[in-house]
């Protein structure tokens, strides 16, 4: 008998890669994993298939000319990015908006925000093992894309805002097809929750899963509901209001253990705070114009500035650098929530097993566009 | 705007002086001489009518003052933040520290010197409670004396929801000190600013490219990097493109006329 080989099972540590080209990692991810057995040893998500440039364009075009490519960046979520470069040029260029314009504005990154956290749910349940909110959720964004569609023509790549208000009037009879979906909505977000939130398995896969203090996740840098569902109390809608959002009424959830289970409640719970917000803004939307009186070509003053919404993913910063009388950004970059949570993947998987990955990829809520830019 | 004091009369007639045909130019006007008297009568005319306009909007603008989002848009201005609460501490705890203080719409930015950037980080995280670090950046400014580079570190603070902004001139080859050991954000963050500018972070525990692939050649967000990008093959096929970009010499490459 010869000697005994090494079998395949003594195998101590193996490094397997996760993506780029995998279903479950939300676009080109790619995560170098060393596992041992199932278990993750060492997570290091390697990014960068999807870099445009997007900062480099950005510099050689008008600011108002830079608006489309921003729709580019977090493409689940046009609108709020569309905000974030105008709320920032706004603040270089010292344009206020007209009340009716920062209420459209309002309507529509909320509407975007239901529609992204309906992505995000979709995808996430998909991910975990649960294939019907899928059918659920997708049938409520396709209406909301549809009121996307019916005020500006496009369903994703939105366009939808201008800097000094937004470009169209609503067409008529939006707001009562706006109204009607806003009306119905919490119910549909009951229906989703009877799939989940007492579901054995759904339980089972995200409590305790990816678990972040609130120390670390203000370390990590953390922000948007990975923040608030460790129980950081903080939004950007709270603490520098932009557009009229200190008119409006609505509360910030948080969660309690930071795990993946509590920053899905904290997005179930924001949906029904932005129905909340959709319905204020509806209600009392007022009249006037949608455009402020801005010059036809914006110049600036030297100086930079920082600008930053609450995007659905967390906070969306434009970092504006500006040259004397330059039509021009001389340098922008972008502050994307997606590429800063998602550093803290390795915090929270190590020590988890592969399938738990999923989970946290899933409820870290990545956009590789905004990610890589 | 201009057309408050007409220095010369408008170009167009009163509908009383019907006599040149609708459209003229008034290079076709200027063919028909007018005598003195018609001259200064048009004129007249023309300063009675401005006189009226500048009265008539005299005459509105007290019972209605414009809303902001009607007015022309006034840009913020500089202005000097030596006396920003942060700034004191600072320049009190690390003499030296700040060389300048600039409020800008409402944002602070401190200068500070790029070899000191650590201790500073690191006093105004543990000493002035900014707990999150929310960006890092920088910004190339090729032709500037003081250094190429700018590096931009954007502080917030939960307490009072404050924010400060650092900016650290550097020169282009020199290092600066990493602050990855102070916010653990700054890992990604630092390698960005490697990645687009080619600043190196000394102490950093793994400074590698992060948007683009690790064989690239250049630094992209630098100001003398084309934007239509260049040919990167150069550092993994060296002995097929010339370093720096550039086409491949001619007869490169393999028989089906390209690199593998």
């Amino acid at each position: 008998m010869t000697a005994p080989e090494k079998s395949l099972f003594d195998v101590e540590e193996m490094e397997i890669n996760f993506g780029p080209q995998h279903p479950a990692t939300h676009g080109v991810l790619r995560v170098k994993m060393k596992l041992d057995g199932e278990k993750i040893m060492e997570a290091r998500p390697i990014i960068g298939y999807l870099h445009r440039g997007t900062e480099k364009l950005f510099e050689t075009m008008d600011f108002p000319q830079c608006i489309p490519h921003t729709d580019r960046m977090d493409y689940v979520a046009a609108a709020t990015n569309n905000q974030g470069f105008c709320v920032a040029v706004e603040k270089l260029l010292g344009i206020s908006i007209p009340p009716r314009a920062a209420y459209l504005r309002m309507i529509l990154a909320e509407l975007q925000r239901l529609a992204s956290h309906l992505v995000w749910l979709a995808t996430h349940a998909v991910d975990i093992g649960a294939i019907t909110p899928f059918f659920y959720t997708f049938r409520e964004r396709d209406a909301i894309l549809d009121l996307f569609e019916s005020y500006c023509g496009a369903r994703l790549t939105l366009n939808c805002m201008k800097i000094g208000g937004v470009p169209f009037e609503l067409p008529e009879g939006w707001v009562e097809r706006c109204s009607e979906l806003v009306d119905g909505f919490n119910a549909h977000i009951d229906e989703y929750e009877n799939l989940l939130t007492e579901n054995r398995i759904w339980k089972k896969r995200t409590i305790g899963i990816g678990v972040v203090t609130p120390e670390e996740a203000i370390e990590w840098g953390l922000t948007g509901p990975p923040l608030r569902g460790s129980g950081v109390k903080w939004d950007i809608r709270k603490v520098f209001p932009y557009d009229r959002y200190d008119e409006i009424d609505f509360e910030i959830p948080v969660g309690a253990n930071g795990d993946t289970y509590d920053r899905y409640l904290v997005r179930m719970e924001e949906m029904r705070q932005s129905v909340r917000i959709l319905r204020q803004c509806l209600d009392r939307l007022p009249a006037g114009p949608s455009m402020a009186r801005v010059p036809k070509i914006l110049r600036s003053k030297a100086g930079m500035v920082y600008g930053a919404v609450e995007a659905p993913k967390g906070e969306l910063g434009y970092f504006i650098v500006a040259t004397e009388k330059g039509t021009a950004p001389y340098r922008c970059h972008v502050r994307p929530p997606s590429f800063v949570n998602l550093q803290a993947l390795p915090l929270m998987v190590e020590g988890h097993l592969v399938a738990d990955l999923v989970a946290v990829i899933g409820t870290l809520d990545i956009v590789l566009g905004e990610i890589d830019r | 705007m201009s057309d408050d004091k007409p220095v010369n009369p408008p170009e167009e007639k009163p509908p009383t002086e019907g006599a040149a045909p609708e459209g003229a130019t008034p290079s076709a006007e200027a063919k028909q001489p007018l005598s003195e008297e018609e001259k200064a009568a048009k004129i007249a005319a023309a300063r009675a009518r401005a006189a009226e306009k500048k009265a008539a909007e005299a005459a509105a603008e007290p019972e209605a003052p414009k809303p902001p989002w009607e007015e022309k848009p006034v840009p913020p201005d500089h202005a000097d933040a030596a006396d920003d609460a942060d700034a004191v501490a600072l320049a009190a705890e690390l003499p030296g520290s700040v060389l300048a203080a600039d409020r800008f719409a409402g944002e602070v930015t401190l200068s500070v010197p790029a070899g000191r950037i650590a201790e500073i980080c690191s006093f105004l995280k543990n000493g002035r409670g900014f707990r999150f670090l929310v960006d890092l950046t920088a910004i190339d400014w090729p032709e500037r004396a003081e250094g190429r580079f700018d590096l931009i570190y954007w502080l917030h603070r939960h307490d009072d929801s404050k924010r400060l902004r650092l900016r650290a001139a550097l020169a282009e080859e020199t290092p600066v000190a990493s602050v990855a050991g102070v916010w653990k954000t700054a890992d990604w963050m630092e390698r960005e600013a490697y990645d687009m500018f080619g600043i190196v972070f000394e102490g950093h525990p793994g400074l590698e490219r992060i948007l683009t692939w690790e064989g690239f050649n250049g630094h992209p967000l630098r100001k003398d990097f084309p934007v239509e990008g260049i040919d990167t093959g150069a550092a993994i096929y060296p002995d097929v493109y010339p370093p720096g970009g550039g086409p491949p010499p001619e007869g490169a490459g393999d028989e089906e006329g390209g690199p593998a």
